[in-house]
């Protein structure tokens, strides 16, 4: 599987924020874009997941088979917000999650467990702290298998011991042939190319 | 999807979720009309249905606006707009519109018949009004679900999701009504306008949830 950008160029409220970004990302590799705020990271990934139209270039996915033909149905999308509801217990959110994305892998006390958060899944979302928040929605990349991980600022609110589990995560994520594409400022201590934004937008 | 559908329930009737709220609001509308119009107990039998009508119509446009916005804001949204591959959006759509009908519509059309006693109707024109209710107010949320997916992108669309939506429901109050005064009123047909209602909702299932799935997939940003 290959995960390949080509001359992409992303624009917000009619202005180009970058352009012409290529990157080809084989299976077991991942990118880590960097680059100061507004520089378009968020958008950048937003146009990869397929959410937001390119306005140049072209993303697409090599050898996926008919399952993983598109990046959309290929990726799981971690964006700022966690995508859970309140009112509901963890165990629920996570549950749902893991219906409705179809290829479940991890069971949610395990995915739970793995992130460090065991035994809270009875309790409402709403009653955890920002950092648990968190670690619940990165469980929810555990419980159905994407080979493409699109995370954007994953360890927002972690503290030190959660980044270093997730850097593992995201390891071993690589290691079993996955493809992971993150936005972030922090080291994530995993072999990764590395895509500069703001120097790449050659604008 | 059934998953989509107990999730959607749920947080329907949990707290904040709304259920309430519409009923509540359905309440007050129909308890205030006998002291707006006054003691005529014929008048009020009269426009019993009309107002029954108007008031489940204004009550089911009330949480509308939640629909597609409280998966918005906490990013559900984004991530069921990515799995349109494997769920068809407009599906999921259609079941988010039927799991809103069964948490917050439903409610009014049991709590109709309680409220036909406030308006002085008999038996079988209550009767009559909650069917067509019952068969008219699907279409309603997926007219409605077209203009809360036009809305979604708006921090305040509430108001305008009504403005948008009430002219296109307009036709499914005329034939609501009608047909449940056709039970009454002797010369008037029931049967013909409560078929053009059916036909409405079953247009409509297919209409809003296709035009709603448009909107989200372009209105993402």
């Amino acid at each position: 599987m290959r995960l390949i950008a080509e001359g992409l160029g992303g624009e917000r409220g009619g202005e180009m924020v970058f352009s012409g970004v290529n990157f080809a990302l084989d299976a077991g590799h991942a990118l880590i874009v960097t680059g100061p705020n507004g520089s378009g990271k968020s958008t950048l990934l937003r146009i990869v997941a397929g959410l937001l139209p390119a306005a140049q270039g072209s993303v697409r996915v090599e050898g996926g088979g008919d399952e993983f033909s598109a990046v959309a149905a290929a990726c799981h999308y971690l964006g700022h917000q966690n995508a859970m509801k309140t009112a509901l217990t963890v165990s629920e959110n996570l549950d749902f999650w893991q219906r409705f994305n179809d290829e479940p892998r991890l069971a949610i006390d395990e995915a739970l467990k793995v992130v460090g958060l065991g035994g809270i899944g009875h309790l409402p979302y709403g009653y955890l702290s920002t950092g648990q928040k968190r670690r619940v929605s990165i469980a929810k990349l555990l419980i159905n298998h994407r080979p493409i991980w699109l995370l954007d600022e994953p360890t927002a609110g972690l503290d030190k011991a959660s980044e270093e589990r997730f850097s593992a995560l995201m390891s071993s994520h690589c290691t079993n042939g996955g493809i992971v594409v993150a936005a972030t400022h922090l080291p994530l201590g995993i072999d990764a190319q590395g895509l500069r934004m703001g120097e790449a937008a050659g604008a | 999807m059934l998953a989509l559908f107990t999730r959607d329930l749920r947080l329907g009737v949990r707290a904040g979720g709304g259920a309430l709220t519409g009923v509540i609001f359905f309440l007050a509308v129909i308890a205030t009309i006998p002291f707006g119009v006054g003691p005529d107990l014929n008048l009020l039998a009269r426009i019993g249905p009309a107002i029954l009508w108007i008031g489940a119509l204004l009550a089911s446009l009330l949480g509308l606006d939640r629909l597609f916005q409280a998966d918005r804001e906490d990013g559900s949204l984004d991530l069921m707009v990515l799995a349109d591959d494997r769920h068809f959006l407009s599906l999921t759509v259609l079941v988010k519109c039927v799991a809103h009908w069964v948490g917050c519509v439903l409610p009014l059309v049991v709590a109709a018949p309680l409220l036909g006693l406030f308006m002085n109707m008999e038996p079988l024109a209550i009767g009559a009004t909650a069917l067509t209710l019952l068969v008219g107010t699907p279409a309603i949320t997926f007219i409605g679900a077209a203009g809360a997916a036009v809305a979604v992108v708006l921090p305040r669309g509430g108001l305008l999701i009504s403005v948008l939506v009430l002219p296109l429901t307009i036709p499914v109050l005329i034939f609501g009504v009608s047909a449940s005064y056709g039970a009454v009123a002797e010369p008037d047909p029931f049967l013909q306008p409560f078929l053009i209602l059916t036909a409405l909702t079953l247009f409509l299932a297919v209409i809003g949830p296709l035009a709603a799935g448009l909107a989200l997939r372009h209105g993402s940003d």
